[in-house]
């Protein structure tokens, strides 16, 4: 095996062409964004727009670069690649620089870069390099924790540097651990954990319980175990009561969710009884998974109150509609949904936007950069670059599922799975449908480190794929 | 080769369906829903900030305390300004050129440090007055990219009760920093019951969207006020302050160092809160309020200092009540007890003195007369207690009950800035006498002298807590609040672990001591027709003349009202703080003092202890 000697250039030209036109769609937003009609040095290097200008050129000098490394050399060093930027990571933790409240910048003269933009790609070729290894069986034991090391280390400091936003992208990794193999409950198990945090927020935890136990029980209706459901829910039901009425004559109080949780243990021990007399093992997973909600039901009360910090309390509240706060959480949604509103169908034109322009959304150009589309092209330029992003995400794993090398198919999805992650949370956020989470917009957000993150995240698997077919060892 | 993996394709799926949502949710926002359309161009949106009213403070009578005040703020939008006439601006306004040069100077300063921001209004001016505001509301149209905003100061309908209703000021940097709720320029309780009540009395701040053209003229409401929230204003709430005898205590304490508390026995209640020197609270309001508050911050009889709450004092004698109810509930002290005294208590080692009084007394009579003698054998008996191994044990056994009495800890009332006062334990003895120390040592806290020291504030809770014969509720001022419930600790009784049986025989004294027969230390402080029930003290001074100490309650059952007065460098008890705390408690009995004592009344009222003039 080994690469062809003969350097073959099988470029996938689509996924070039979706991401020349975003970094230039992209471009051009920022231009606009810090646009304004009194000002005429457009060669002015200190400019925004110029300055990206320069980024963007500079990437192509790195795409080049990335093309004239041989393959091998990615999974070769991914490691040592990884090593470097987690020590990248803890040195930026004493000699980085505060920037809106979160230490993660290097400040080089004029230059800023951050560090965990990097970390990214390095996390993805590491993942990559850990699981295509001949043999790997993901369900190890050792062989999570190796996994898990990989993951949360980076996660683990970026939370130090206190930039809560950059450390939940890597979570978005539990998706291509699913694709490799990983137990599709875990990914059911994680949807219900997201559900039931947010639930416990807005309602009281004694619903919460009778909801959790009604959908993840309600499986077993069709198991046919019917019978065995109704009498266990008998049961169930009579344990809570007896508990309820009980502490109350004896004049004990006690949360009336105990109550519940009592009649739901009761229940539990019955289909736990009932699992083995009739050999059906699922009925434990499914009881491994209700305990595993309630457990969660009672500790995301705790950790809201007691380990967020107030203003992420605050965005949280308003992003459920549970507290309005104009001025302050709200402020930014509000001013970037009436930006965005404010485009129409075909938007205002180019330059033409008011409301991003008189400043009425803050950190416009980064983390805000959408609003800006929405308003100068309306709703046919965010339709655009939604299709664009699509595109370019599907395209990816389409290209991932192609790969000969299972190192190339991992981290492929790796690089589909951190733009979507961006896209969903960045577009999210503008349009009120996520909190606010001030993570860039791929090729569309002010600032050289993602720009140069995202090229190179993407372009090092596209040098990957001109070796599809081959093995990359 | 290609979509040959089931989950590829799941996760695909779920990618394209997230996307459908956007594209969805942009479709209602930009297509189907107009109304986020603006209706021209050239018009723009203004953000202007509702500011409550701060809720109104009342008096236990429902006397009105404390209100608002409008005044009108000029704000700036930095970048809507466009040239305008300064000359013109300068006159309106009422500021001189320069003036203004320098107000311009401040914001770009303030601009470049990204203190305020280019598309947010912040405050230009600030509290313009009612006429020059109709004056500028005319010829705003000339200057784009200001306006005016309504804000509310507070007004102060009686010049009393400066500390304990507090001040509003403006929210400092680091409060910014912790609380989304303030932006620059807000204002803040920053003392008193404006600072423990901010939540209930700030209310909630609404907004209103404005739609404005490029001359900066109104042109109406933005989306039919859609987005608009009203003003919420605050919580009214009535404190269980009298005024009236708040005054009266004011006017007893002039040209006078110390404090009065006085509380309601049965709930804790706070009827009155004297610290002089005080100061008239509308001293704080306004554009006065920051030359005034360095003129009161640096004058050396410290106006600012709640004396009530944050001055520590020996108790001095008024202790006595509590260590021959410790005394008792130990079982080394029976009613009928007597101990000899021979002008003092002498040992080889060491003497304390008394005064001049009959041999020997009983535990009733003790008080009656002060004796520093027996309480210093009541003292080592409590310490010394068989009971205990050691006199580290018997000591702290003695502290628990201080603790319990409500001192060395804060009471948790809700006035700011509450001192803890001091109680020591056995450990800080060990640690100053090497371990080598006994009830010798520390003899002097038998008559409330030594290394304890305690609040105005816990000498009233111990007047409370007598009256009650043994219980009490930790002080407040808050009475009730507008819409909800004062905080649950306020309602929640304290019980000092002593059997009400034990308190006959001190109250019995402490009755003697300003009734007589036979003499009394406080017989000065008799009113007629009220049995009153009171302990003088003499707290040592080690800087100047002593102080001035009076505990008491009455009537003696059910009592009204309790009462601690501190006089700084008044000598005795009876000199200046029984007098004043009998004042007190006649006028808040009988709403008056009688003719009989008026010159007793006038010659408190003379008194002068700050200029050296009787």
């Amino acid at each position: 095996m080994g690469m062809n000697s003969s350097y073959r250039v099988k470029v996938d030209w689509v996924t070039i062409s979706i991401y020349a036109l975003l970094v230039s769609f992209g471009w051009l937003n920022i231009y606009a964004a810090n646009y304004t009609p009194d000002s005429t040095a457009f060669f002015d290097f200190g400019r925004e727009h110029m300055k990206q200008l320069v980024w963007i050129a500079l990437s192509i000098v790195l795409i080049g670069i990335i093309f004239l490394v041989d393959s091998k050399f990615f999974v070769e060093f991914a490691y040592v690649f990884y090593a470097f930027t987690i020590f990248l990571l803890v040195t930026v933790l004493f000699f980085g620089k505060e920037i809106n409240g979160a230490k993660s910048w290097f400040e080089l003269g004029p230059v800023r870069f951050q560090p965990a933009e990097l970390t990214k790609v390095a996390t993805a070729l590491s993942l990559a390099r850990l699981l295509s290894r001949f043999g790997f069986d993901m369900s190890k034991p050792i062989n999570m924790v190796k996994i898990g090391a990989i993951i949360f280390t980076p996660i683990l400091m970026i939370l130090l540097q206190n930039d809560t936003g950059s450390a939940l992208v890597y979570f978005v990794f539990i998706l291509v651990l699913y694709r490799e193999g990983m137990s599709p409950y875990i990914l059911f198990f994680g949807f219900i954990a997201a559900v039931v945090a947010v639930l416990t927020l807005i309602i009281p935890n004694v619903y919460i319980i009778i909801l959790i136990t009604i959908t993840i029980l309600s499986p077993l209706f069709f198991q046919g175990v019917r019978k065995c459901l109704f009498t266990g829910l008998l049961v169930g039901a009579i344990t809570g009561a007896v508990v309820f009425y009980g502490t109350k004559l004896l004049n004990i109080a006690l949360r009336p969710e105990f109550s519940l949780v009592a009649g739901v243990a009761a229940l539990s021990i019955y289909l736990f009884y009932i699992s083995f007399k009739k050999r059906l093992r699922v009925i434990l997973l499914y009881i491994l998974i209700l305990w595993g909600a309630i457990i969660l039901a009672f500790s995301a009360d705790y950790f809201f109150d007691q380990v967020l910090n107030d203003y992420q309390r605050t965005r949280i509240n308003v992003l459920l509609g549970l507290k309005e706060d104009p001025l302050g959480a709200g402020y930014n949604v509000n001013q970037s949904k009436i930006a965005i509103g404010s485009g129409g169908l075909l938007g205002k034109g180019f330059l033409k936007g008011t409301q991003t322009k008189l400043d009425f959304v803050p950190e416009q150009s980064t983390d805000f950069i959408f609003c800006t589309v929405g308003e100068e092209w309306g709703f046919a330029g965010t339709l655009f670059v939604i299709i664009g992003f699509l595109g370019l995400i599907l395209r990816l794993i389409f290209l991932a599922e192609k790969q000969h090398s299972d190192f190339s198919r991992i981290y492929g999805y790796g690089v589909a799975s951190i733009f979507f992650f961006h896209f969903a949370v960045n577009i999210g956020m503008t349009i009120g449908l996520a909190p606010v989470i001030g993570i860039p917009l791929p090729f569309f957000s002010y600032g050289g480190s993602s720009l140069w993150g995202f090229t190179l995240l993407l372009f090092i698997f596209l040098k990957l794929d001109t070796n599809r077919d081959e093995l990359i060892r | 080769m290609g979509w040959n993996n089931n989950r590829g394709v799941f996760i695909g799926i779920f990618i394209i369906l997230i996307g459908v949502i956007f594209a969805s949710k942009l479709f209602v926002l930009q297509v189907s829903d107009p109304s986020y359309k603006l209706s021209a161009e050239s018009n723009s949106r203004r953000m202007v900030v509702q500011f409550p009213s701060r809720g109104l403070i009342y008096d236990r009578n429902g006397r009105l305390l404390v209100s608002n005040q409008a005044v009108y703020d000029i704000m700036v939008v930095p970048q809507e300004l466009a040239p305008f006439d300064s000359v013109d601006f300068c006159e309106s306004v009422g500021i001189t050129a320069d003036e203004l040069r320098e107000m311009l100077k401040h914001m770009n300063n303030q601009l470049k440090k990204k203190k305020i921001l280019r598309y947010k209004p912040s405050v230009f001016y600030k509290q313009l007055s009612a006429e020059r505001y109709g004056r500028f509301q005319e010829t705003q149209y000339k200057y784009k990219g200001f306006f005016i905003q309504r804000r509310t100061l507070r007004k102060y309908e009686y010049p009393y009760g400066a500390h304990v209703l507090g001040y509003v000021g403006e929210a400092n940097k680091s409060l910014l920093k912790k609380d989304d709720y303030y932006t620059q320029g807000d204002y803040v309780g920053i003392s008193g019951i404006e600072k423990v009540y901010e939540e209930q009395l700030r209310g909630h701040k609404g907004v209103k969207y404005q739609l404005v053209d490029v001359h900066g003229r109104i042109k109406g409401s933005y989306r039919n006020s859609r987005f608009d929230i009203p003003a919420e204003s605050g919580e009214n709430i009535t404190l269980a302050l009298d005024i009236d005898l708040q005054k009266y205590g004011e006017s007893l304490m002039q040209n006078k160092i110390g404090s009065i508390v006085a509380i309601e026995p049965s709930t804790g209640e706070i009827i009155t809160i004297v610290s002089t020197p005080t100061y008239d609270p509308s001293l704080l309001v306004g554009k006065v309020r920051s030359k005034n508050f360095s003129i009161l911050r640096t004058d050396s009889l410290e106006p600012l200092f709640n004396r009530a709450v944050q001055a520590r004092y020996p108790p001095g004698s008024t202790f006595k009540t509590i260590n021959a109810l410790i005394g008792q509930q130990e079982g080394v002290l029976t009613p009928g007890t007597k101990y000899e005294c021979h002008m003092g208590y002498h040992t080889r080692a060491l003497s304390v003195g008394c005064h001049n009084h009959f041999s020997p007394l009983d535990l009733s009579q003790s008080i009656q007369h002060s004796c520093n003698a027996y309480y210093c054998q009541v003292f080592r008996s409590i310490l010394d207690n068989s009971k205990y191994k050691n006199i580290q044990e018997g000591f702290d056994a003695w502290k628990d009950y201080m603790v319990k009495f409500g001192f060395g800890y804060r009471l948790g009332a809700d006035i700011a800035n509450e001192n803890r006062g001091f109680i020591p334990n056995s450990a800080y003895f060990d640690k100053i006498y090497n371990k080598n120390w006994s009830s010798l040592t520390v003899i002097s806290m038998a008559i409330g002298q030594g290394e304890i020291l305690t609040t105005p504030i816990q000498m009233g809770n111990m007047a409370a807590m007598l009256g009650n014969r043994g219980e009490f509720y930790t002080p407040h001022v808050i009475k009730s609040i507008e819409g909800t419930e004062i905080p649950k600790k306020f309602k929640e009784i304290h019980n000092t672990g002593i059997d009400t049986a034990y308190f006959t025989p001190v109250l019995k004294g402490m009755e003697g001591a300003v009734q007589g027969p036979d003499g009394g230390t406080a017989l000065i402080a008799r009113i007629p027709g009220i049995i009153l029930c009171g302990k003088t003290g003499t707290a040592q001074n080690p800087h100047g003349e002593d102080h001035s100490v009076f505990m008491a309650f009455a009537p003696k059952d059910n009592p009204k009202i309790a009462i601690a007065v501190y006089v700084e460098n008044g000598g005795f008890g009876a000199r200046w703080a029984a007098p004043i705390a009998s004042l007190m408690i006649e006028k808040y009995l009988t709403r008056s003092v009688s003719a009989k004592r008026a010159w007793l009344e006038d010659r408190i009222l003379k008194g002068d202890l700050i200029h050296g003039n009787e």
